[in-house]
């Protein structure tokens, strides 16, 4: 379960303070499919960070999978990112000079398994997302729905309990697009959590559950349980 | 995950060839610089003798004139070499376990076989405890004894160039040369010598090779051989001749003494001293008692064999490396800001900050390593160079050799180099925010 409770993130600079999130309070529970929505500068890619303990924030508290997570040293944040949560980003994000069972491999590296339990779960999840063909190719000899597929493995790896998704299809076509949600949505029915940001109501709509976040804060009015509301 | 992060460096220097190429260069083209003097120092000032540089002892006594410099060292700095007179006193008395007296000179080696033609060699007079106590190495027979010595014994040993040249490189012990006339047997035959610097003789000049041919000095001094090497009077002598020079106040020959541990050292002292007293009585050593006993090391400390402007040349040339690390240091920031997106995806993933130090200082290393071999070879480079600009100087040869020592200590220092110029630009990297770069990959 993911809980933030009353999280406020300001940011600083000499003569202007920006409010990114005010008092954000959110519930996701185990095994649930999450959409975000929201305009622009609305506050979602903060709220996505601080999830991620990319970002710290400046009140409020947040636990995760049970645990108080709002003030960890860098190793201990480090070492929660690595085991607990997956990451998969608008343009990928994929090591160009490294082939896709190597980008596969980064955040297996930093786990410490030894090379043979990497290499069958490396192996696994990229069967799993319908690329064992292109094992060894790099992300440049790949289409851009592959190249998200290779991050969707890479996230998937180190079998986290929750998945973070920031506008994954935002850069693929109707088609490639439709193909990643449907990935989605059967790894969502494997167990694993899933938060994903987006701009797309249609694609918001596949989630369980709709959040749409407005001047850093859940605009509780438009919080929409999906299955409740086509039931 | 050192062998991971050594891949990540390798596939980085690849992906940025002109970036990893400049600083694999600044690296190199500083340690090349850098080792080239450095090498020349080493070889200046390392220990020609590490086995027994502290039991054997140069030996000086003060029998200049009160009123002038003897050798350039100030009048309280006693001569480096010594008189006949005193040389053969001391050698008579055999305080010292072994005792050397020797001197320089030159001579003309007639072989045997008709067809060679005469030629000069440089020679060494000395007495039969030289070879033991600077273990001369041996390639046939030995030295002569002291019987040989006592006996005015006309035997050489010869240089392994000269037997080679005379007798074909075989085993020439028992055979004879002339020389000047007069017939040698040959006892024995050296080795290789490479003695850097040639310690038991820094008057001449520290970095030239072991003389060619080796024989008693008592023979010498009766077939009236004059020293090729410095000779420095104070004082005129009365007479003309030969037996004149010998009694005069000139000094012109090398003491060695093999003396272990302080009793002994002391005890020579002491007899040193009271010999001083005993010529005093009779007129000569007129400045105060000023003996001096230096082991090797000291000897060559005190003799400044590394020139002093050789120690300039290796504080410029350190300066020089510092500059090109600098560049470093700057390429390295340039090269890790622009990965920053690569940093910031890493931490996302689970990388700490010690994994992203780690992984970009073994980067670092790699780059100082391919830095070091490039930098191996500028310093040979540079040696030729300094070979070829002064190859009228024989010694130089002596002073451009590069031993294994050097060539690991290059790698040694590019990689420390690599790593310290490292050090900022990792620790910028390792604080890059995990959230800073992610959306504009």
């Amino acid at each position: 379960m993911l809980c933030m409770q009353n999280i406020s993130k300001v940011y600083r600079t000499d003569s202007v303070e920006t409010h990114a999130l005010r008092e954000f309070s959110l519930t996701v529970e185990e095994g649930e499919f999450v959409s975000v929505t929201g305009p622009s500068g609305s506050g979602k890619t903060t709220f996505l960070n601080i999830a991620g303990l990319l970002e710290e924030f400046s009140n409020g508290k947040y636990e995760l999978d049970g645990k108080n997570v709002s003030r960890l040293n860098d190793r201990e944040r480090s070492r929660v990112r690595n085991e607990k949560i997956g990451f998969i980003f608008q343009s990928f994000n994929l090591i160009p000079e490294l082939d896709v069972f190597d980008n596969v491999d980064v955040p297996l590296r930093y786990r410490g398994m030894n090379a043979a339990e990497r290499k069958q779960r490396i192996e696994r999840v990229i069967e799993m997302v319908g690329l064992a063909s292109r094992m060894h190719h790099l992300p440049s000899q790949l289409s851009g729905g592959q190249q998200q597929r290779v991050a969707i493995a890479r996230a998937l790896a180190g079998e986290p309990r929750f998945l973070l998704a920031d506008e994954p299809t935002g850069n693929l076509d109707s088609s490639m697009a439709a193909s990643v949600m449907e990935l989605l949505t059967e790894i969502n029915h494997t167990g694993t959590t899933i938060i994903m940001v987006t701009h797309e109501a249609t694609l918001a709509r596949k989630a369980d559950r709709n959040i749409s976040v407005r001047d850093g804060r859940v605009n509780s009015g438009q919080a929409i349980h999906i299955a409740a509301a086509t039931a | 995950m050192i062998r991971y992060y050594i891949k990540l460096g390798v596939l980085s220097i690849l992906k940025n060839p002109v970036l990893s190429v400049l600083m694999v260069a600044a690296i190199a083209i500083g340690i090349g610089a850098c080792m080239t003097i450095l090498n020349i120092n080493y070889v200046m000032s390392g220990n020609p003798i590490p086995q027994r540089s502290d039991v054997l002892f140069h030996v000086q006594l003060d029998s200049w004139d009160p009123n002038q410099s003897a050798d350039d060292g100030g009048l309280t700095e006693p001569p480096n070499q010594v008189t006949y007179l005193d040389g053969t006193a001391l050698l008579k008395a055999r305080k010292a376990r072994r005792q050397v007296l020797s001197y320089q000179s030159s001579r003309v080696l007639q072989p045997a076989d008709r067809d060679l033609r005469p030629f000069e060699v440089n020679t060494r007079s000395t007495t039969a405890d030289f070879f033991p106590m600077f273990d001369a190495p041996f390639l046939y027979g030995r030295g002569w004894d002291q019987a040989a010595d006592d006996g005015l014994e006309q035997v050489v040993v010869l240089g392994k160039e000269v037997n080679e040249r005379i007798f074909g490189g075989e085993n020439s012990v028992g055979r004879t040369v002339m020389m000047n006339d007069d017939v040698y047997r040959v006892v024995g035959v050296l080795d290789e010598w490479p003695l850097v610097p040639r310690f038991y003789d820094v008057t001449t000049q520290a970095f030239n090779e072991v003389e060619e041919l080796f024989f008693p000095f008592g023979v010498s001094v009766a077939e009236e051989v004059g020293g090729s090497g410095n000779t420095n009077c104070w004082k005129p002598w009365d007479e003309a001749g030969w037996s004149a020079f010998l009694n005069s106040e000139c000094v012109w020959m090398q003491m060695w003494a093999e003396l272990h541990g302080a009793d002994e050292k002391q005890d020579y002292m002491a007899f040193l001293d009271a010999y001083v007293e005993s010529q005093k009585a009779i007129g000569r050593f007129p400045r105060p008692l000023n003996n001096r006993l230096n082991d090797v090391m000291e000897w060559m400390a005190d003799q400044e064999v590394v020139a002093d402007d050789v120690q300039v040349l290796l504080g410029l040339a350190i300066l020089f490396l510092i500059v090109c690390l600098l560049n470093t240091i700057g390429l390295l920031l340039a090269k890790i800001m622009r990965r920053s997106g690569d940093i910031s995806l890493r931490r996302a993933l689970g990388a700490s900050r010690n994994a992203i130090f780690s992984q970009y200082i073994i980067e670092a290393g790699v780059i100082g390593l391919c830095g070091g071999i490039l930098g191996i070879g500028l310093t040979w480079l540079g040696l030729r160079g300094i070979e070829v600009l002064y190859r009228q100087y024989e010694f130089v040869e002596n002073l451009v050799r590069m031993d294994w020592v050097m060539i690991l200590a290059a790698v040694a220092l590019a990689i420390v180099s690599a790593l310290g110029a490292a050090l900022y630009p990792t620790w910028r990297a390792c604080r890059i925010h995990p959230a800073e770069q992610l959306k504009t990959l």
